[in-house]
């Protein structure tokens, strides 16, 4: 491919999502006049995107509004999605690992790991507040409750797709569990594993955030920010700037792990040679 | 047709012989029926066979990944060698880490595998790829990856399932050669699946056809033709003649 038609496709790429991107700007501009007339107090109502620019980011270096309390709240929600994404990964794998040992272990836990995604986490915080409190700790087991989830079940399908011809190439060589286990099943859920935790690092995104909302102690993250800035009609544009930071936030992640996972396995599986 | 089994031709045990073996799958389908004959060391024993008969069944009950439903196979298992019918390389191993597996299974030491390997490499011709995926290889460069990943073990019982059918007829008329090379210095006992009956008449030194399934062996014919064989053997008038005696013995299986 020559670098012309490469340049060309990019610009392809590229007009439609901003096409969309302005028309959803321009419905929030139509939408924010519209409540403006109505009310004539438009303060209540959604805020002008250039206002949320303006009040939510602009001042760069103020210590109670924009940009700089936004990246301060945002550092405690990254160091929780990060550890609990790590616990996540490593935790998940483990129990894949387990699981896949035998048809037995893997009935012993399937239920439990599907009770786990299933019960809403809403419901439990009372508990889980009773158990780990309200600070680090309890944010931590929220994020790993929502992530947990598809390490466990991407890698365990990874693990179990393994070749049934390759399986025989290691019953020949005379292997046994473990170095089936390390240098067969591992290897080849690498893929599988990989798609997990990219499910997985949206997941631990929304659990921090959302831990923030319910629990109020220790270091507050990105969550509490938005939920403060919530209350007063006047701070509107910073609960906005807040949320578009917090999404961005979950996108880079998402990139970011995309990237990794992308490099991790691009010397030999296909997905990862036609991706991207 | 010569259909009774001939004696081998040297008077040694076999390493492998299969006395009145049958294999009917648990669904239902008769793959094998009645399936007698011995390989000893420094036999060469292609088999030749429709689509479906129970070709890759035979080399599995052989290598003892399958269990036969009937009859005995003996087989000594510590040294076998088995080129499955697909190339079955690990696509996250370069060519070089995928040649050394079954060495690497074996608990060789890593100095030796990595000279046997390099050996091996040079031998089949694939110097120069060492680093490469397998995603990055053509077809026969799998192939001879797979057949080089037995080799490095010096297997006393060499299986063959059509290791040759996705390769051009140049290369494998070189993979053929270095084949009755290899053949010639280790002396194993060989069982070769093929559909090609020049490539079964050319290599062997006994070829057998098998009926469509079940799988009988309705053609046993020894092949004579001295050691070392050179290319010029494939156009000898004796050589056609045999080949288009197994050709029309198919034939008639396969009705
Ligand atoms: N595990 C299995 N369960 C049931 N049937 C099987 C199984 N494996 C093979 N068969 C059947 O047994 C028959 C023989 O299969 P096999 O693979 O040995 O044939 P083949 O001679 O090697 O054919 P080809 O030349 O196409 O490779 C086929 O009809 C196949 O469908
Ligand atoms: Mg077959």
């Amino acid at each position: 491919m020559s670098s012309e038609t490469r340049s060309t496709s990019w610009f392809s790429k590229v007009w439609p999502p901003a096409v969309t991107f302005a028309g959803f700007i321009g419905v929030w501009y139509a939408y924010s006049g519209l409540k403006y007339d109505i009310a004539a107090r438009r303060i209540n109502t959604l805020p002008f995107p250039h206002e949320v620019i303006r009040d939510g980011f602009l001042p760069l270096w103020d210590s109670k509004n924009g940009l700089r309390p936004i990246l301060g709240y945002l550092w405690p929600t990254l160091k929780v999605t990060i550890v609990g994404l790590a616990v996540s990964v490593v935790l998940g794998v483990l129990i894949a690992v387990l699981m896949n040992l035998s048809k037995s272990t893997e009935r012993a836990i399937f239920p439990y790991a599907v009770v786990l995604q299933t019960v809403p986490i809403l419901a439990i915080t009372p508990l889980l507040t009773q158990l780990f409190g309200e600070e680090f700790g309890v944010r931590l087991v929220v994020v790993v409750l929502i992530a947990i989830f598809p390490v466990i079940t991407n890698t365990l399908f990874g693990l179990q797709s393994a070749d049934r011809l390759h399986h025989d190439l290691f019953t020949l060589n005379r292997a046994n569990r473990v170095t089936r286990l390390l240098k067969l099943e591992l290897p080849g859920a690498m893929p599988a594993m990989m798609t997990g935790v990219r499910i997985a690092s949206g997941g631990a995104v929304i659990g921090a955030v959302v831990a923030d909302f319910f629990f109020t102690r220790g270091e507050k993250g990105i969550g509490f920010y938005i939920r403060v800035k919530q209350q007063r009609a006047a701070e509107r544009p910073e609960m906005f700037a807040g949320t578009i930071m917090a999404s961005l936030f979950g996108i880079v992640m998402f990139l970011i792990i995309g990237f990794v996972s992308t490099r991790a396995i691009r010397n030999w599986h296909e997905s990862a040679s036609t991706r991207t | 047709m010569p259909t009774t089994a001939t004696k081998p031709e040297r008077s040694e045990i076999p390493r492998l012989s299969f006395d009145r073996v049958s294999m009917t799958f648990p669904d239902g389908t008769h793959a094998l029926d009645d399936v007698s004959f011995d390989v000893a060391p420094g036999q060469f024993v292609s088999v030749v066979g429709p689509s479906g008969c129970g070709k890759s069944t035979l080399l599995r009950i052989a290598s003892g990944l399958t269990r036969q439903t009937d009859g005995t196979c003996e087989v000594d298992r510590d040294s076998i060698g088995y080129v499955f019918q697909d190339p079955t390389l690990l696509p996250w191993r370069t060519v070089r880490r995928n040649i050394e597996l079954n060495a690497e299974l074996h608990g060789m030491p890593k100095a030796e595998r990595a000279a046997k390997t390099e050996e091996v490499i040079r031998l089949v011709n694939l110097s120069g790829h060492e680093d490469k995926y397998p995603k990055q290889l053509s077809g026969g460069m799998k192939m001879r990856c797979s057949v080089a990943r037995s080799l490095v073990l010096r297997p006393k019982v060499f299986l063959f399932d059509e290791p040759f059918g996705a390769v051009d007829e140049i290369t494998r008329g070189n993979l053929n050669a270095e084949l009755l090379r290899l053949f010639h210095s280790e002396q194993f006992a060989g069982v070769f699946i093929t559909h090609s009956i020049s490539e079964a008449v050319y290599l062997s030194t006994r070829v057998l056809v098998m009926s469509a399934r079940p799988g009988r062996i309705v053609g046993d014919y020894p092949i004579s033709f001295p050691f070392p064989r050179v290319d010029e053997l494939r156009f000898e008038p004796a050589f056609a003649e045999l080949c288009g005696q197994i050709s029309a013995d198919l034939k008639g299986g396969h009705a």
